[in-house]
């Protein structure tokens, strides 16, 4: 038997649609998450040789790179935990699949805000 | 006897999946004469009767009522009886493919048999505790039990949601979303005496819990039903049997 | 233990450290965003978690449901990528918990008790 012909990546004429970009995200970012958690101990853990130590390392963070992906980071935090809060309603509370498009929506909102004011925070005020 | 194409507007590019069965496939085209409510089954019919007979594609009822005729139409799963080529034929474009994550037999046709095979592993059977001698059940359709199943009770196995499913081209064990969903129906059947077994059947490496509430399936079964919901009422019921130790 | 008892057990896992999270998460989330309004240096966080045990209590609690939660996580994305289950990913993913715990922990000691 044959089977279908299977493209490079995957065919987006059935998958996008609000369901399944809340699980993209969720999956990005619980990676994503994941894969920064052992950097950012280590930072941490810094403090262990004094204060100054760590503080070099915070002076590297200045760099508005890293400063980029830092709100980035946010704001999957941020998704991440709304996503995953929408799961459990959905898991335990039985929230019906029908106004899906609209709360995701809220998630990616909430993630955005979060994201929007810890850019704001990080930005000196006068 | 076929109606010439008179014009551009008048005809239907379309683009079949060919395969013989045994290598890979691939797109052929066709000219297809647009009808007024012409379905996509109808233009998969005129192509096999008209243009070439080898085509090969199931139906059976061709209204909307046994599923046989499930393809992949532009991307999407759907019914090909009920869906209408003005409906999907943007720029008068169709692609038509069988259903995805089945063995192509030939042609559109599919191997149905693994769909069928994970629906008896999920125990998608009634299993009865009484007799024609005993009293009926009394059942009340007010119980949330029966509410549950009334929505979920209509399938008729035409594999569109398991078509859709990512975790089941992902996780070749997965039992997919329609056998889970008849398993929920079961689940909450309370006349049905294999509950226990069952929610063990839908609870293991492939079961309920690889679900990712992607949603695919709900959005796509044409019968509306929610599959979703299903898998995840799958999950708190064999929660509790586990906790209980109902399950081994 | 059957691998029906199993999954079910380790669902609770993810899904019963994902609400731990819930909280820790808008808890550190919110304590980020207001503290980086001062700028971030040693001298900022040291300030606030030095010599607390509710910090260190909360951060404690933090890492070990992400020791719990994360591995599951990427359990499934794993086996789904590979296309496989089995032992071999099943102990690779204790491993990262044992190493998220072990990490995240001396992180908390770091900048709370040390």
């Amino acid at each position: 038997m044959s089977s279908m012909p299977r493209e490079l990546g995957l065919d987006w004429r059935a998958r996008g649609h609000s369901g399944w970009w809340a699980f993209a995200l969720h999956r990005v970012s619980g990676v994503a998450l994941t894969l920064f958690l052992p950097a950012h101990f280590y930072v941490l853990s810094r403090a262990l040789t004094g204060a100054a130590s760590l503080d070099a390392f915070l002076r590297w963070t200045d760099q508005p790179l890293v400063r980029a992906s830092e709100i980035v980071l946010v704001f999957l935090l941020g998704a991440h935990l709304a996503g995953g809060l929408r799961l459990l309603f959905i898991e335990f509370r039985g929230w019906r699949a029908a106004w899906q498009p609209g709360l995701v929506a809220t998630v990616i909102g909430v993630a955005a805000i979060c994201a929007l004011t810890f850019a704001l925070n990080l930005t000196p005020h006068p | 006897m076929p109606i010439p194409a008179s014009s551009a507007a008048d005809s239907l590019k379309v683009r079949v999946f060919r395969s013989d069965g045994a290598q890979s496939g691939r797109f052929v085209d066709y000219e297809v004469p647009r009808q007024p409510s012409q379905t996509i089954l109808d233009v998969v019919t005129y192509i096999q009767r008209e243009i070439d007979p080898t085509l090969a594609y199931r139906f059976a009822c061709r209204v909307g009522m046994c599923g046989s005729c499930a393809m992949t139409v532009n991307g999407k799963a759907r019914w090909t009886c009920r869906t209408h080529v003005q409906t999907v034929a943007g720029e008068g474009q169709v692609e038509i493919a069988p259903l995805a994550n089945l063995p192509v037999i030939r042609d559109l046709v599919t191997d149905m048999r693994e769909f069928f095979d994970k629906w008896a592993r999920a125990r998608g059977q009634f299993v009865p505790t009484a007799t024609r001698r005993d009293e009926f059940a009394k059942v009340s359709p007010e119980s949330p039990q029966r509410r549950a199943i009334d929505a979920t009770i209509e399938c008729i196995g035409c594999a569109v949601c398991y078509a859709s499913c990512d975790v089941v081209t992902w996780n070749p064990h997965y039992l997919g979303p329609a056998a889970l969903n008849r398993a929920w129906t079961l689940v909450n059947d309370v006349r049905d005496g294999d509950r226990t077994g069952r929610l063990g059947a839908v609870s293991g490496d492939a079961g309920c819990h690889a679900c990712h509430t992607q949603q695919t399936c709900t959005l796509r079964c044409p019968k509306h039903l929610t599959p979703t919901d299903s898998i995840a009422g799958l999950k708190r019921a064999s929660l509790l049997a586990a906790l209980r130790g109902e399950i081994a | 233990m059957s691998a029906a008892r199993r999954e079910a057990y380790l669902w609770l896992a993810s899904r019963a450290s994902a609400a731990v999270l819930a909280l820790c998460v808008v808890v550190h989330l919110a304590t980020m965003i207001v503290a980086v309004r001062s700028g971030l240096s040693a001298a900022d966080i040291l300030g606030r978690t030095r010599g607390s045990t509710t910090w260190a209590v909360f951060y404690a609690v933090f890492v070990i449901a992400v020791a719990v939660h994360a591995p599951l996580g990427l359990r499934s994305v794993l086996s789904e990528l590979v296309r496989r289950q089995g032992a071999l990913l099943d102990w690779t993913m204790a491993l990262l918990a044992l190493v998220l715990l072990a990490g995240g922990l001396r992180a908390v000691f770091a900048v709370t008790i040390a």
